[in-house]
C-alpha cells in the first residue's frame, strides 16, 4: 500500500528525517511514536505531499509523487496537528468545500456528510462556526473532513493532543472505527495512545526509526519485567524483605517512600512470571500483616521508549 | 474545476466577512470625494478625473484585499490542509486570483452611478467610459496578481500589504520619474509604468500593447506566486 525507501528531509544542515524506510500494508493502523522534534510531522508531511523529500522515494499504491501527486492526494485524507480548519466557515460549509474539491457527486456529498456526522458525533454542530468550537469538537470536524471522500488512507498528526480524557476516548473510538476499513497512520508522543489504537508501532527518534513492530510484540518485549507496590500495616521491614524475597519471580525488595503511621511501603522488582501476584498475596495471607495497598506498575512500552530515545 | 471551488470559497469569504463591504465603502468614499469635489470647477462632463484616480487608489486598496489570501492561511496552518487536498498549486493560485478579480469588478459596479449622474449633467462620451472600465479591470487584475504574490511571500498580513502596496505604487509612479534617468533607461521605464498604459485604454484606445502589458504583469505575478508556493516544499 505505502512503500517508503531511504526517505530524507534536510532543513539546512539539520536532518529532520534521516533515511527511513518502511512498508505499510492495507488495513494497518500504524502509530508513529517519538519525542517532540523526532521527525514525525515531517514524515507525515512528505507522505501527504505537503513537503518534497530531499531524497528517497515514496510510492503509494502504484503512484509516485513526481508522476501523479494529485492522484496520491486523492487517496489520502490528512488532518494536520491541531486541526487548522478555516475558522470563519460553518462545519457544514467546510465539509461541502472539502467534498467539492475532492470532486464528489452532489448527492453523494450530502449522504456522506450525514454518515460522517453520525460516525464522528458532529450532528449537533453542523451549523456552528468552526472558530467557536471546543478543541475536541474541532478535532472531530477535522477528522470528518479528512474522511469525506472515504479515502483509502487516513493520516492524522497528533489527533489527541490537547484534548481532555473524555475527548481523547471519543477520538480513539472514531479512529478505531475508521481503522476497520482503512489504512490509518497517526503520530503521537503519548505511548498509551499508540498502544490503545494501533496494531503496529514505529518509534522514531532524531529522524531515524529505532523500533518498528506489531504493538503486541513490542509490549511483550517490554513486559518482561514487573514492579509491584505494596503497603502493609503491622509489618517489620526486614521480615517483609525476608519473606517476600523467597517468592518465585521476586528479585529485590526495595523500601518505598511514604508510609508512616505504622504503615510500611515497598517495591518489589520482579520478573514477569505467571501467577506472580497470586503467590505474593498468598504469602502475605500467611502473616498477620494488614494489606492496605497492592498494585502492579504498568511497566510496558514506557521502558522501551525511554531506552530507545534517551539522549546519547 | 477545482479552481472554481477555491474561487467560490474565497469570494464567499469576502462577502460573508466585513472585508468586501469595508473595502468597497472606503473605495467609494475616496474616489467619490476626490472625483466630485473638483468636478463642478472643471465643468466637463467626463469621467477622466475618476479614472486618473484609479492607479494610485488601487495601489492601496488591492493589496489590502489580497494580503490575507496566502498569509492568513500560512499563519493559521490551514494552507497545509488546502495543499494536501487533491489540487495543484496552479488551481489554488488561479482560484484565489479569480476571487480578487471578481471583487475588483464588484468594487467598480457602484461607480457606474458616477457615469450615469454625469451623463445627466452633460453630453458624456461613452467610448472612453467603456475603455476606462475595461482598463480598470485589467489594472485591477495586474495589481491583484502582484498583491497575491506579495501575500505568498510571508505569513504576516501587514508585511504582505506593505510589499504589495510598494510594488503597485512603484509601477504606478515609475513613468512619472523617468526624467531622473538617462534617455535610454527612460524609454524602458516609461514602458514599465502601469499608469500610462492604463491612461491609453481609458482614453478609449484599445491598443494590444497596453493589454499585453497588463496580461504580462498578471502572468508574472501568478507565475511568481506558484514558484514561491513550490519553493516552500
Amino acid at each position: 500500500m505505502i512503500h517508503v525507501e531511504s526517505l530524507t528531509k534536510c532543513y539546512g544542515k539539520l536532518h529532520a528525517v534521516n533515511g527511513i524506510s518502511f512498508d505499510i500494508r492495507r488495513g494497518e493502523v500504524l502509530g508513529l511514536l517519538g519525542p517532540n522534534g523526532a521527525g514525525k510531522t515531517t514524515t507525515l508531511r512528505m507522505l501527504t505531499g505537503y513537503l518534497a523529500p530531499t531524497s528517497g522515494t515514496i510510492r503509494i499504491g502504484d503512484l509516485t509523487p513526481d508522476r501523479d501527486l494529485v492522484g496520491i492526494k486523492k487517496k489520502i485524507g490528512y488532518l494536520p496537528e491541531s486541526a487548522p480548519l478555516y475558522k470563519d466557515m460553518l462545519v457544514h460549509d467546510y465539509l461541502l468545500f472539502a467534498a467539492g474539491i475532492r470532486e464528489m457527486e452532489r448527492e453523494a456529498r450530502l449522504s456522506r456528510m450525514k454518515e460522517l456526522a453520525r460516525l464522528c458525533g458532529i450532528d449537533g454542530i453542523m451549523h456552528r462556526t468552526i472558530g467557536e468550537l471546543s478543541r475536541g469538537l474541532k478535532q472531530r470536524a477535522g477528522i470528518a473532513s479528512a474522511m469525506i471522500s472515504d479515502p483509502e488512507i487516513l493520516i492524522l498528526d497528533e489527533p489527541t493532543a490537547g484534548l481532555d480524557p473524555n475527548q481523547v476516548a471519543e477520538i480513539r473510538d472514531i479512529i478505531r472505527d475508521a481503522g476497520r476499513e482503512k489504512t490509518v497512520i497517526l503520530s503521537t508522543h503519548i505511548l498509551s495512545e499508540a498502544e490503545a489504537t494501533c496494531n503496529r508501532i514505529m518509534i522514531i527518534d532524531r529522524g531515524r526509526i529505532v523500533a518498528d513492530d506489531a504493538t503486541i510484540a513490542l509490549t511483550q518485549a517490554a513486559g518482561g519485567r514487573a514492579v509491584i507496590h505494596l503497603e502493609l500495616g503491622k509489618a517489620d521491614p526486614d521480615a517483609v524483605a525476608a519473606l517476600l524475597g523467597t517468592v518465585e519471580g521476586v528479585e529485590t525488595v526495595e523500601h518505598g517512600e511514604g508510609g508512616g503511621q505504622g504503615l510500611f511501603r515497598c517495591r518489589l522488582l520482579c520478573r514477569a512470571v505467571p501467577g506472580l501476584r497470586e503467590r505474593i498475596y498468598g504469602k502475605i495471607r500467611e502473616t498477620d500483616w494488614v494489606l492496605t495497598e497492592f498494585h502492579q506498575e504498568t511497566q510496558t512500552l514506557e521502558t522501551i521508549f525511554r531506552e530507545l530515545t534517551r539522549e546519547a | 474545476m477545482r479552481a472554481l471551488q477555491i474561487f467560490s470559497k474565497e469570494l464567499r469569504d469576502y462577502f460573508v466577512s466585513p472585508i468586501a463591504y469595508i473595502v468597497i465603502s472606503v473605495f467609494l468614499l475616496v474616489t467619490g470625494w476626490f472625483f466630485f469635489s473638483p468636478f463642478f470647477i472643471f465643468d466637463q462632463a467626463s469621467l477622466r478625473d475618476f479614472f486618473n484616480l484609479l492607479p494610485p487608489v488601487f495601489s492601496f486598496i488591492i493589496p489590502a484585499m489580497t494580503m490575507r489570501l496566502f498569509s492568513e492561511e500560512f499563519n493559521t496552518g490551514s494552507y497545509e490542509i488546502l495543499e494536501t487536498l487533491p489540487v495543484n498549486g496552479r488551481d489554488i493560485v488561479l482560484g484565489k486570483f479569480l476571487a480578487v478579480a471578481a471583487l475588483v469588478a464588484a468594487l467598480l459596479v457602484p461607480t457606474l452611478s458616477y457615469a450615469v449622474s454625469v451623463s445627466f449633467l452633460g453630453d458624456l462620451d461613452w467610448g472612453p467610459v467603456a475603455g476606462g472600465y475595461i482598463g480598470a479591470l485589467f489594472l485591477g487584475g495586474a495589481y491583484g496578481a502582484i498583491g497575491l504574490f506579495a501575500s505568498s511571500l510571508t505569513k504576516n498580513q501587514i508585511v504582505a500589504f506593505i510589499i504589495g502596496a510598494a510594488l503597485c505604487f512603484a509601477l504606478t509612479l515609475v513613468n512619472k520619474m523617468v526624467f531622473f534617468f538617462p534617455a535610454s533607461v527612460a524609454s524602458v521605464l516609461g514602458f514599465l509604468g502601469a499608469d500610462a498604459h492604463f491612461q491609453n485604454i481609458a482614453r478609449g484606445v484599445l491598443d494590444s500593447r497596453d493589454l499585453l502589458y497588463f496580461v504580462s504583469i498578471m502572468f508574472l505575478g501568478l507565475y511568481g506566486t506558484s514558484a514561491v508556493l513550490e519553493a516552500r516544499k
